[in-house]
């Protein structure tokens, strides 16, 4: 058979990386076929070129046989190739019918045939993707997982044949990547070609049926799914660091240290229509998960303890310390840090350099008139460059020009500079490589051993296994449960998350 | 980086000063007359103080991400305070209420630029429509200080700010001077510098990596108020009189032009003074430059857009490379220019 799409011999070069090197990919009409590999792989490099949002330096695109150049999205949709990011990018204020058809409507006479264009949205909603929703209305009033599906429609109503599906999983919890997946299926069937970009090994080998591998912007191969075992995959991504997966140690070790004094403690702590009021006690030196689905008010709770959000019911208060906490500015003055799990808008401010990221809360604590000298930030920044091994080590880079997980590795730097008590961690390894992740975990975990305090929030369960001493587990925005020692194993832990009765 | 950046203001600055220099060869040419300093280039200097000062001010205001229409009435309410109170003091040469009459002038247009910080940082208001409502009323509150008159007042020692000469240069040069490298000195000798571009950038973030993003917004909208102010000041002692209804007129946009011209993008973050106070001499320039070649008064304005349109062009990485032949949307290069590229 030949393959719908054919790349062969790209290069592309950015001032100082090279980010592509000799990348070859091809992609057959009724596939899913994953592009793997760590962040900085060169991964999102590969798609910008193919859509047209960076031109190669060097080779060829070829579509069903025939080289293509384009220069733009657009281009790009008009040769068949449409995108779905991991950032669902339509308007949420318009409706269903008017992201899926936005630029392309229905016209006869000069005018928008509203009717015939809701009547399309829905067929092919209902038909195509087995959605049945109203829609006319504004999009941000379904979910995440809902809104992809309708990205997903866009796309194949300009008649995609090659759809490039980039980390759409991250956001979705366990049911609705079931229903993702159906669709995938179907689409396969119908002979649509999907390129599929996830972190997520079991989702891998749960849907594709080909697998490329980037490492460091260079081609590690192409494998079907069934000739490649997992530990394969891995070290292939990344390369001689499998060793570093298995000297981690076991969360039995983990969960071995005594606990430290009281440190922080929210009695009743609640907000309304965010959170229901909670009871919850972090004491120093300990790691406690919180567990729990998306929407389950994980994030919520966080942001109470940090003062982003105001709570209006209970009270507050970290050990020898009197006040409150309203404010990140109290929270951040009695030792609390805060990485948010949105790291685009909350976390990295991408005009900034490496080091001014790092030393920006450091600063914000110091106040304007005390400035930190040039000198001595760049100490500060070259030392966490070196301590958290973030790429590239320039500090005088800007933080957008960085990989996601370097980027949150410049985040970690920014909250540590300040030496912080309580170290709240929401979701710091979603969307990250496998090695950063264990970086990251690691650091965690030696962190408590010098006596600091973390919350780690996270998706993924074994992580949070992995690395808590105490878990609090939350479902519908209630803290349903709290647990450590020996009760603590997946399975106590997923049945506190679903909440269903003891089997 | 920064010192590429101002490459275009430098050299669009460099073509009009060229340009003068061919239609009239005595342009640069400096005389002495009664131990002070005359001629085309000091002209540009003195007479743009006033559009500077605007412009250090508004390049703070653009970098937290905000906008500020209301310079312009600041400029003549300012003019108007100062003048109202030296006509009525009893010696308007006396130096105390020369002094008072411009402390009370500062100290009003402060509080109208802490006014509009108000609006924008603590009631939620957009910048550009907070600053409306000022830029609306500033004109009627200047008209109401000098009651629909234009108030004319006598006093050398109110006259020597805007016409004084100090060591043979016009004293309006060092106000200005002094402006600009205060402002420099605590944007980028303190913090103050990190912490207006980083709320530009993502005033969430920098909120909670725990920066006072509204007392950063609330200093730096009245520091643009107290720089239109001083503008007013040196405008109103100038010409020794204060029109409440024209002073100041379209400062405002003269200013986010030199602004833009100058590599600070609108859309908040990074900025740059030094580009600023280029992009102010440009403006300056070309408006000496339109009167002296006399284009009829009826295309002024035109010939003013033209240029600052092919100025606006020649900076964008983008249009350079269209011009080029090779084109390279998306690029991150094309979002450094103070133009923002379309998307």
């Amino acid at each position: 058979m030949e393959p719908i799409l054919h790349m062969s011999g790209i290069h592309k070069t950015f001032p100082g990386v090279k980010a592509l090197k000799n990348v070859n990919f091809r992609l057959f009409p009724g596939e899913v076929h994953a592009l793997m590999g760590e962040n900085g792989a060169g991964k999102s490099t590969l798609i910008k070129v193919l859509t047209g949002v960076y031109a190669a330096d060097q080779g060829l695109v070829e579509m069903a046989g025939a080289p293509i150049r384009v220069h733009s999205p657009q281009e790009a949709q008009l040769a068949g190739i449409s995108t779905v990011y991991q950032e669902i990018n339509l308007c949420p204020n318009l409706s269903v019918a008017e992201n899926i058809y936005i630029g392309h409507e229905p016209y006869r006479f000069g005018r928008v045939r509203w009717k015939e264009m809701n009547r399309n949205a829905e067929r092919l909603l209902k038909e195509r993707l087995h959605l049945d929703i109203d829609v006319t209305r504004p999009l941000e009033s379904y979910s995440v997982a809902v809104q992809q599906l309708i990205a997903i429609a866009r796309a194949l109503s300009i008649s995609a044949k090659v759809l490039i599906l980039d980390e759409p999983t991250s956001s979705l919890d366990q049911s609705e990547v079931r229903q993702l997946f159906a669709i995938m299926r179907k689409l396969k069937e119908q002979g649509l070609a999907i390129l599929f970009v996830t972190h997520f090994l079991d989702q891998v080998y749960e849907i594709s049926d080909r697998i490329t591998i980037l490492r460091g912007g260079e081609f590690m191969g192409e494998y079907l799914v069934n000739e490649l075992p997992r530990i394969e995959l891995v070290s292939k991504m990344i390369g001689k660091e499998l060793e570093m997966l298995e000297e981690f140690p076991s969360s039995a070790e983990a969960s071995g240290r005594p606990a430290g004094q009281l440190l922080l403690n929210a009695a009743g702590l609640g907000k309304q229509g965010s959170i229901e009021p909670f009871d919850l006690q972090i004491h120093q030196g300990e790691i406690v998960g919180l567990a729990g689905l998306l929407g389950s008010g994980r994030t919520e709770l966080a942001r109470l303890l940090f003062g982003a959000d105001r709570h209006d019911q209970g009270s507050l208060q970290m050990a020898g310390s009197g006040g409150s906490i309203h404010s990140p500015r109290q929270a951040i003055d009695e030792g609390i840090a805060f990485c948010s799990e949105n790291r685009k808008k909350e976390g990295i401010i991408d005009d900034l350099t490496v080091r001014e990221n790092i030393v920006l809360a450091l600063q914000a604590a110091k106040g304007w008139f005390r400035a930190i000298p040039r000198k001595c930030q760049e100490e500060i920044a070259e030392e966490y460059i070196r301590l958290l091994n973030i790429h590239p080590s320039d500090s005088e880079q800007l933080i957008r020009n960085l990989s996601g997980g370097n980027q949150q590795k410049v985040l970690l730097a920014r909250w540590l500079v300040t030496e912080p008590k309580l170290l709240i961690l929401d979701e710091p390894t979603r969307g990250i490589d496998i090695g950063a992740k264990t970086e990251i975990q690691k650091l965690v975990l030696t962190l408590a051993e010098k006596g600091m305090s973390v919350l780690f929030i996270s998706s993924e369960l074994e992580e949070v296994l992995r690395v808590s001493d105490r878990i609090a587990v939350l479902r519908d925005r209630r803290k349903v449960k709290e647990m450590s020692g020996a009760e603590m194993n997946q399975q106590q832990v997923m049945q506190a998350i679903a909440g269903g009765e003891k089997g | 980086m920064r010192k590429h950046r101002l490459v275009w203001p430098l050299l669009v600055l460099a073509l009009l000063l060229l340009f003068n220099l061919i239609y009239s060869p005595d342009f640069f040419s400096i005389k002495v007359r009664d131990g002070h300093l005359y001629g085309s280039v000091i002209d540009i200097l003195n007479f743009g103080s006033p559009l500077i000062l605007v412009a250090i001010g508004m390049t703070l205001v653009i970098a937290t991400g905000g906008i500020d229409l209301s310079v312009g009435s600041v400029v003549a309410i300012a003019g108007a305070m100062a003048c109202l109170q030296i006509s009525r003091a009893s010696d308007p040469n006396s130096l105390i209420s020369v002094l008072s009459a411009v402390g009370l002038a500062l100290v009003l247009s402060a509080a109208l630029g802490l006014w509009n910080g108000f609006l924008v940082s603590r009631i939620g208001i957009q910048p550009i429509i907070a600053t409306l409502v000022l830029m609306v009323a500033g004109r009627g509150i200047a008209q109401l200080i000098t009651n629909g008159q234009i108030i004319t007042v006598q006093s050398s020692k109110y006259q020597y700010l805007g016409a004084g000469f100090w060591l043979s240069l016009p004293f309006s040069i060092f106000v200005v001077a002094a402006v600009f490298a205060i402002a420099s000195l605590l944007t980028r000798k303190t913090a103050l510098g990190l912490f207006i571009e980083a709320v530009g950038c993502k005033p969430t973030a920098s909120r909670l990596a725990g920066v006072r993003s509204r007392t950063v917004t609330l200093a730096v909208y009245s520091f643009c108020g107290l720089c239109a102010g001083m503008a007013g000041l040196l405008l109103s002692s100038n010409v020794s009189s204060a029109d409440g209804n024209n002073a100041g007129q379209w400062y405002e946009l003269d200013a986010i032009l030199a602004v833009v011209v100058g590599g600070t993008s609108l859309n908040g973050g990074r900025f740059h003074l030094a580009g600023t106070l280029v992009g102010a001499l440009i403006i300056q320039t070309l408006t000496t430059t339109i009167y002296m070649v006399g284009v009829p008064p009826e295309i002024t304005l035109v010939v003013k857009a033209v240029v600052v349109l092919a100025v606006c062009l020649i900076q964008s990485d983008q249009f350079r490379a269209a011009l080029g032949g090779k084109r390279k949307p998306g690029t991150p290069a094309a979002a450094k220019s103070g133009v923002k590229p379309h998307a």
